[in-house]
C-alpha cells in the first residue's frame, strides 16, 4: 500500500469526519437508485423498485460501518477518541486531576532542573571545537602548574597537539571613562588556537606575538564585556585602552557562547600570560615553584590518554632530575577539563550527580503516589469498567484509555514542570553568587533536557498507569454490577501499601539529609572562625590598578590606614595581603630550622599564609594566646618574625610553649622567629580541619593588592560612605569596593548554602509527596470501610478503637517506611560531610527532628479522614442502605 | 440463482480490480459488470461491494471521482492507477498458479501417483 495515500485517507478521516460520512451514505444512496432504475425498466413500480433495491443491499448500517473503517486509521482515530474521553473523564474530577498534575509538575520539573545543572557541568563538554580530547594537566592530583613547567611539558610533550596555559587576575580597566575592576585571564599566546575558537570580531592573539616579558599589550574581549561596556560597538578593536594604567590594544571580541575554559568563570577579557607583571606588579613567570596556573591541552589524533600519561612522566622524570629543588617527585595526570580538574570537578560532580540521584527519588515517589491514586480512582471506577466490559469492550481497549489518561496527566504535568524549571534556570544563570567575582553557572537547557523531560514524563505515566491494570484485569464485570464492589479482597500486604511504604521512606530520607544539612550549616554559622565578620567592613584595593609600586605603595597604605582611623567611629583599622575564607590562598612550605635541602619533600609541612599589617588581629578581633603582635617597626629592616596559630605551632614545634620564640625557615631558608601564638580559626573552606596558619608582617613581605579590614561601632552604610570619600580624597581614580565582611562571607558560605537550599527543597518535595501520598491511602480505606465503622460505632466502639481501625494500617506503614528512610538519612549524610561543615546525623536534634517532621506529615495527611471516621454515624448509614 | 457459487475469502478485490480495468465505472455499474464477465456465476451481497471499494481507494490501487451517470444520476466513479494495473497483473497471475496447482491436485488419479 502506498503510504501516501494511507496517510491522505487517514487526514481525510480525522480533518473531514462528518464529510466522509455523508459521502459514504451519498454513495450507498446513488447505489440503490440506480438498481431501483434497472428494477423499474423490468416493470416495478417505483417506490416498490426502491424497496426492493434497499433489501437487496443488505444490512446498510454494518457497509457503511465497515466502509468507514476500511479507510483505515481507525487506531489513531480511537486514540483521539481516548484522549477526548480522557479529558472529560479528568475534568469530572478536577481536585485529583489536579493534585495528580502539580505532584508531576513538581517532581518533574524538579527533574528537568537538576538534569540541565548535570548536563552543563558534567555532561556536556566544554564549548569549542572537538572537546572530546581537551583534557586539563594535573600534577600530583593538583591542577595547578608554575609557567617554567609549562615550557617544559610543552615543548618536549609528544602526545599533544597543543598546550595553553592559563590563570585568572583581577585587573582595572579604563577605557577612557569610569574606570571599572574586572576579572581577566592571562593565557599562553597559543590559547585561542589550542582550544580552536574563532573569533566574532578582529583577531585573536597567536604565540608569534610574545616576544619575552610585556611583548604582547593585547586585549582580547568577551562578547558580554563588549556588550556591556563597548555598547557592541565594532570601533572598539583597535582602540589602546589602560590596563592598570598600562596601555593596552584591544585585538578582538570572542564569540557570545565562549566563556573560556572554566565553566563556571565568565572572565571580561583575555590578555596574553607574557604580560603578567604589567597586570599584577610581579610575575611568576620564571619561578618553577610558583604553581598557580592551569594547562588544558589537546591530545594528538590517534594517542590514548594512557600514553599520554606515560610521556607526561617521563618529561617529568627528566624535570626532577634537572630541577630537584622544585620538581621532586612529580607525577602528572589527565583530568576532564571545565571545572578545575578534580579538584573542583570531583565535589561538584558527585553533589550534582546525587542531587539528580535525590530527584529521581522524588520522581519514582511521585509516581509511587499517583499510582495508588490511579488504582483508587479505578477501584471506585469498577462500575464504569464493569460496564464497558459488559457492553464488549476489550480489557485492552479499557487499559489503553487508562493509559492516555495517565498520559495526559503526565504530559501536561511535564509541560508546566519543565517551564517552570526554565525559568528558575534563567535566574540561576543571572546569578551571581560571589561579590566582585564573576562565577555564575550559564545553564542552558538544550534538546537533551526536553528529550529527558519528555521521557521522564512518559515513563512515569507508565509507571503509574500500570499500578492499577491488575485490578481492571480481574475485575468480573458480573461480581461488580452484582455487588458494587470489586471483589478484590484486602489482602495482608499489597502492593500499594509497599508502594507508600517506600515512599515514606523516600521522604524520610530527603527530610534527613536536609536536616542534617540545615543543622550543619546552621552550626558552622555560629563556629568559630578565628576572627569575627560582624562589625567589620572591607576595602579591596590594588594600588598597581592606580599605578602605585614598589615604597610608594607602601607609603600610600600607610597614608590611607591613618586617614581611615581618624573617621569618627572607627575603632581600628589594619590590612592584609588577603582575608581568611575569601576566594584564594596562598600555601607555603615551611621548614625546621635544622633543614638546609629546601626540597619539598623536606618541608615540616604547609600552611596558609597572610601577610599583615600591625592591629591587624584586633581588626580581625582574633585572639592573641600568647606573645606580641607586630608593630611598624617591623619592617624590611628588622629581623624576620611570624605569628603563628596553635595548629602551626603544635605541627611544627610540637606545643605551643615550644613554639614561642622558636625559629622556623621559608622556602630558601629565610629564618623566621615566632613572637606571637594566635587562636585557630578557618581559613579556605568551611568544612576544613585545623589548619596550620602564619601571619607575616606586611612591610616584610609587601602586596599592593590589600584588603583593608575596619571595624567600627557606626552602621556599616555611614562607615562605607566615609570610607569611599575618605579614600577617593587621598587619591579620586583609587580602585575600591567596599563591602562588609559578613557580605564577603558568600563566598565561604556559597557550596553549604547551596546544598542545603538544594536539599530543603527536594526534602519539602518528598514531605508534600508523602502527605497526598498518605491522605489518599486514609481516605480510601475511610470511605471503603465507612459502612464498618459505622456499625462498630453501633456496638459501641470507642473513638480510639475506632481511628486504630481505620487509620493503623496508615500509620503502621508510616512508622515503619520513616525508620527505614531515617537509617538510610543516616548513612547518606556521610556523603553531605564533605560539603557542609560539621554535617553530622548523630545530632539528637536531627534525630529528633525527623521523628517530628514524620508524626507532622502523618498528622496533617489524616487529619481529615480521621475526621470522617470518627463523624460515622450508624443511625445515617442505616438509612442509606 | 441458486448455483450460483460463493466467493472465496480475497477474491472480491480481484473481481473489482478486473471490473474496473476494463473502463471506469460506478459502484452498481462494478456489480452489474461483474455478474457479466462472470456469466451471473458469483454470489456478491450488493453492500459488501463497497467496504471492499474503500479498501482499494486507500490502498492507493483505485481512484475515484465523483461524476454523472448514464441514468442522468450523481455517482462515484473508480478507475484504476498504475499501482492497481500492476497489482491486477500480479493477482492474476497468483490466480492462475493457484487454479492449476489446485486442479492438477484435485484432478491426480491414484495411478499416477
Amino acid at each position: 500500500m502506498s503510504l501516501l495515500s494511507y496517510l491522505r485517507s487517514v487526514a481525510a478521516k480525522v480533518f473531514r469526519r462528518s464529510e466522509l460520512a455523508d459521502e459514504i451514505e451519498e454513495e450507498l444512496r446513488s447505489h440503490i437508485q440506480h438498481r431501483a432504475d434497472d428494477l423499474e425498466r423490468s416493470g416495478m413500480a417505483r417506490s416498490e423498485a426502491e424497496r426492493r433495491a434497499r433489501i437487496e443491499l443488505g444490512n446498510r448500517d454494518k457497509f457503511r460501518q465497515e466502509s468507514y473503517e476500511a479507510l483505515g486509521g481507525n487506531f489513531i482515530e480511537s486514540i483521539f477518541q481516548d484522549i477526548h474521553f480522557g479529558i472529560r473523564v479528568l475534568r469530572k474530577s478536577p481536585g485529583f486531576t489536579l493534585i495528580a498534575i502539580i505532584t508531576l509538575a513538581l517532581a518533574i520539573g524538579a527533574n528537568a532542573l537538576v538534569f540541565s545543572i548535570l548536563n552543563t557541568l558534567v555532561l556536556r563538554p566544554p564549548n569549542v571545537p572537538r572537546a572530546q580530547n581537551l583534557y586539563m594537566l594535573e600534577q600530583n592530583g593538583q591542577p595547578s602548574q608554575s609557567y617554567p613547567d609549562y615550557i617544559d611539558l610543552r615543548d618536549r610533550n609528544r602526545a599533544f597537539d597543543g598546550m595553553a596555559l592559563y590563570t585568572m587576575a583581577p585587573a582595572g580597566l579604563d577605557a577612557g571613562s569610569n574606570p571599572s575592576s574586572l576579572w581577566l585571564y592571562e593565557t599562553s599566546g597559543n590559547y585561542f588556537d589550542v582550544l580552536g575558537v574563532k573569533p566574532y570580531l578582529g583577531r585573536f592573539f597567536h604565540s608569534d606575538d610574545e616576544h619575552g616579558p610585556n611583548s604582547a599589550p593585547y586585549i582580547v574581549l568577551s562578547y558580554a564585556y563588549w556588550h556591556s561596556h563597548f555598547h557592541s560597538d565594532p570601533n572598539a578593536v583597535g582602540r589602546v585602552v589602560q590596563l592598570n594604567k598600562i596601555p593596552f590594544t584591544i585585538l578582538g571580541v570572542a564569540q557570545p557562547k565562549f566563556r573560556g575554559t572554566v565553566l563556571f568563570f565568565s572572565p571580561a577579557l583575555w590578555v596574553p600570560i607574557v604580560n603578567q607583571q604589567q597586570i599584577q606588579g610581579n610575575s611568576d613567570l620564571d619561578r618553577r615553584g610558583a604553581r598557580g596556573m592551569w594547562i588544558v591541552a589537546r591530545l594528538k589524533q590517534g594517542v590514548t590518554p594512557a600514553q599520554a600519561t606515560g610521556d607526561l612522566n617521563s618529561i617529568a622524570a627528566h624535570l626532577a632530575k634537572t630541577y630537584p629543588k622544585d620538581d621532586d617527585n612529580l607525577t602528572f595526570s589527565l583530568a576532564r577539563p571545565g571545572l578545575l580538574g578534580d579538584l573542583l570537578g570531583g565535589p561538584i560532580r558527585a553533589f550534582v550527580v546525587g542531587l539528580m540521584l535525590l530527584s529521581l527519588l522524588i520522581l519514582l515517589a511521585a509516581c509511587a503516589n499517583l499510582g495508588s491514586l490511579f488504582a483508587v480512582r479505578a477501584a471506585e471506577r469498577g462500575h464504569e469498567v464493569a460496564l464497558r466490559l459488559a457492553l464488549g469492550s476489550s480489557r485492552r481497549r479499557i487499559l489503553r484509555q487508562f493509559l492516555t489518561e495517565a498520559y495526559i496527566v503526565s504530559l501536561i504535568g511535564g509541560a508546566l514542570g519543565v517551564i517552570g524549571s526554565n525559568v528558575l534556570l534563567r535566574w540561576l544563570s543571572a546569578w551571581q553568587p560571589i561579590p566582585n567575582f564573576p562565577i555564575n553557572v550559564a545553564v542552558s537547557p538544550d534538546a537533551r533536557c526536553y528529550l529527558v523531560a519528555l521521557f521522564l514524563a512518559l515513563v512515569s505515566g507508565l509507571l503509574f498507569a500500570i499500578v492499577p491494570v491488575r485490578q481492571v484485569f480481574k475485575s468480573d464485570p458480573y461480581q461488580v454490577i452484582k455487588t458494587g464492589a470489586t471483589g478484590a479482597r484486602l489482602r495482608r500486604i499489597s502492593t500499594r501499601d509497599l508502594l507508600l511504604a517506600a515512599q515514606i521512606a523516600i521522604c524520610a530520607v530527603l527530610v534527613t539529609a536536609s536536616l542534617v544539612a540545615v543543622r550543619g550549616l546552621a552550626r558552622s554559622l555560629r563556629s568559630n572562625f578565628g576572627f569575627d565578620p560582624h562589625h567589620a567592613i572591607q576595602v579591596n584595593t590594588d594600588l598597581d590598578m592606580a599605578g602605585y609600586t614598589g615604597d610608594r605603595a607602601h607609603a600610600m597604605q600607610r597614608r590611607m590606614i591613618d586617614a581611615v582611623t581618624t573617621i569618627p567611629g572607627v575603632t581600628v583599622a589594619a590590612y592584609a595581603d588577603r582575608v581568611p575564607l575569601n576566594l584564594g590562598w596562598s600555601d607555603s612550605s615551611v621548614y625546621r630550622d635544622s633543614t638546609t635541602d629546601y626540597r619539598e619533600s623536606n618541608s615540616a609541612g604547609y600552611a596558609v599564609q597572610y601577610s599583615v599589617s600591625p592591629g591587624y588581629f584586633r581588626a580581625a578581633a582574633t585572639a592573641v594566646l600568647a606573645g606580641r603582635t607586630f608593630t611598624w617597626h617591623d619592617d624590611s629592616k628588622a629581623p624576620r618574625v611570624a605569628v603563628v596559630n596553635e595548629e602551626f605551632a603544635r605541627k611544627i614545634f610540637g606545643t605551643p610553649q615550644k613554639a614561642m620564640g622558636g625559629y622556623f625557615k621559608l622556602w630558601g631558608g629565610t629564618r623566621v622567629q615566632v613572637v606571637g601564638i594566635v587562636e585557630d580559626g578557618k581559613y579556605k573552606t568551611l568544612a576544613e580541619d585545623p589548619q596550620p596558619a602564619m601571619f607575616l608582617p606586611i612591610l616584610q613581605s609587601p602586596s599592593t593588592d590589600t584588603w583593608m579590614i575596619v571595624r567600627s561601632n557606626r552602621s556599616p552604610q555611614e562607615i562605607a560612605a566615609a570610607l569611599d570619600r575618605t579614600l577617593h580624597g587621598l587619591d579620586p581614580s583609587l580602585p575600591l569596593t567596599i563591602n562588609t565582611w559578613d557580605r564577603e562571607m558568600n563566598t565561604a558560605l556559597f557550596a553549604p548554602r547551596a546544598a542545603t537550599i538544594s536539599l530543603g527543597v527536594l526534602g519539602l518535595l518528598g514531605a508534600m509527596l508523602s502527605i497526598t501520598g498518605i491522605f489518599g491511602m486514609a481516605a480510601y480505606s475511610v470511605s471503603k470501610r465507612l459502612h464498618e465503622l459505622g456499625i462498630r460505632v453501633a456496638l459501641g466502639a470507642q473513638r480510639r478503637e475506632l481511628l486504630q481501625t481505620a487509620l493503623g494500617r496508615a500509620f503502621k506503614l508510616l512508622a515503619f517506611g520513616s525508620a527505614v528512610g531515617l537509617a538510610l538519612g543516616i548513612l547518606a549524610s556521610r556523603v553531605l560531610a564533605v560539603i557542609v561543615y560539621q554535617a553530622t546525623s548523630r545530632d539528637p536534634l536531627v534525630l529528633g527532628g525527623v521523628v517530628l517532621v514524620m508524626m507532622l506529615v502523618g498528622l496533617i495527611a489524616t487529619w481529615i479522614p480521621a475526621q470522617r471516621a470518627l463523624s460515622a454515624d450508624p443511625a445515617k448509614l442505616l438509612r442509606e442502605e | 440463482m441458486t448455483n450460483q457459487a460463493q466467493l472465496l475469502p480475497g477474491t472480491l478485490d480481484l473481481l473489482i480490480l478486473r471490473a474496473v480495468s476494463l473502463g471506469p465505472l460506478h459502484g452498481y455499474g462494478i456489480l452489474l459488470r461483474i455478474g457479466q464477465i462472470s456469466g451471473n456465476a458469483l454470489l456478491i451481497e450488493q453492500g459488501a461491494l463497497y467496504p471492499g471499494l474503500f479498501r482499494l481507494v486507500r490502498q492507493g490501487l483505485l481512484k475515484s471521482k465523483w461524476g454523472v451517470s448514464e441514468n442522468n444520476r450523481r455517482a462515484k466513479f473508480y478507475e484504476l492507477t498504475a499501482a492497481g494495473r500492476r497489482r491486477l497483473r500480479e493477482e492474476t497471475d497468483n490466480w492462475n498458479r493457484l487454479v492449476a496447482a489446485i486442479t492438477a491436485a484435485l484432478s491426480a488419479q491414484p495411478e499416477e501417483l
